[in-house]
């Protein structure tokens, strides 16, 4: 397929959007200097505490750095599992 | 008179940081502002080259920090415009002759002179950049649209905001639009919307610079060419005035966005 007819289609990652992709990445650890290994840990911890006052699903916590203009933000959403509470009396 | 203190860094080298001070600085002149430029990349001077005043140093910057001439002599008077100064870096020291204070001192010694103070920083993010970022009242960060300059541009805008200095102002330099236009290159909404930085300037890539580089005469003499006049507009900007940016891709702005119609009715997302 010729270039031109290869991007009117769309059907080609284009190189800038790898580079931003790649660059958000880059940007977000650069700037808060925690490594994915660091996050692993500091997500198994909060799992370990949070799972001592609630149950909740461990697979499916979602863990995530993201960027807010300048400023990075660590965002945790953690789904809680129906509790069945034992009824009293 | 109280001069701002415009300071421009990239972190990386080779991005434009010369020839952004430079022609910011000529562009400013022409506007009928008084403007110093001062080179603080001792070691590695080249403002003076590329303003082409190189013929006429005598004293320079450590010259002045270490007392052996007055300030006034080492400025040097650029007879193209009515008020332009260059005090030059020196050549044969290093960036420890001076220290942030030292630049401190000597632009509160100029503040009262001049309308504008523009610093050309050295790359890197050690005592060059920090002697240059200190006395800041704006902080001009060169990048071009390129990983390795925005990462390193981002580097740069951290420091600059835990020094509390600032405001920072991005120029965007070398633009390709024909890369741009091809989805090669990174263009100014990713770049901003990755480094979350306000935008004053976006220079195309364009041979005039090469070409009036070789003959020390800034492309912002005279604005007939692409990025001479992106230059000029951000001169304007600094002087508070509302200037639209440059569009890179008004000659293909249809195709453009048929070809964004054809994809989103293509894809998905």
């Amino acid at each position: 397929m010729s270039n031109w007819l290869e991007q009117l289609l769309g059907n080609k990652t284009k190189s800038a959007d790898q580079a931003k992709e790649r660059l958000k990445l880059v940007l977000i650890h650069d700037r808060t200097d925690l490594s994915p290994a660091l996050l692993d840990n500091l997500k198994n911890e909060l799992l370990a505490v949070i799972s001592k006052h609630v149950e909740i699903d461990p697979g499916a916590v979602v863990i995530n750095l993201t960027q807010d203009g300048r400023e990075q933000r660590l965002v945790a959403d953690i789904p809680i599992k129906s509790a069945r509470r034992p009824r009293s009396g | 008179m109280v001069a701002k203190v415009v300071t421009v860094t990239s972190g990386k080298g080779g991005v434009g940081k010369t020839t952004t001070t430079a022609n910011v600085a000529v562009a400013l002149a022409a506007l009928g502002q008084k403007v110093v430029c001062i080179d603080a990349d001792i070691g590695l001077r080249n403002l003076d080259v590329v303003l082409g005043l190189e013929n006429r140093i005598v004293y320079d910057l450590v010259d002045v920090v270490e007392g052996r001439c007055r300030l006034r002599q080492a400025m040097i008077r650029d007879k193209r415009l009515p008020e332009l100064y260059l005090i030059p870096a020196a050549q044969t020291r290093d960036k420890n002759a001076i220290s942030p204070s030292d630049m401190n001192r000597l632009c509160e010694e100029l503040r009262p002179e001049v309308d504008w103070i523009l610093i050309d920083s050295p790359a890197g993010i050690e005592r060059g950049f920090r002697n240059a970022l200190a006395p800041a009242d704006i902080v001009l960060v060169v990048t071009n649209p390129e990983v390795s300059a925005v990462r390193d541009a981002d580097r740069i805008i951290g420091i600059v905001e835990a020094e509390e200095k600032g405001p920072v102002r991005l120029v965007l330099n070398r633009v390709n639009p024909n890369l741009t236009r091809r989805g090669d290159m990174l263009n100014a909404d990713d770049v901003l919307e990755l480094l979350a930085v306000e935008l004053i300037g976006i220079v195309p890539e364009d041979e005039h610079v090469i070409i009036s580089t070789n003959k020390g005469q800034p492309v912002a003499l005279d604005g007939k060419s692409r990025a001479g006049l992106a230059f000029q507009n951000i001169a304007r900007r600094l002087m508070g005035e509302n200037v639209p940016f440059l569009s890179l891709e008004d000659s293909d702005g249809f195709l453009r966005r048929l070809t964004r119609l054809f994809r989103s009715g293509g894809t998905t997302g």
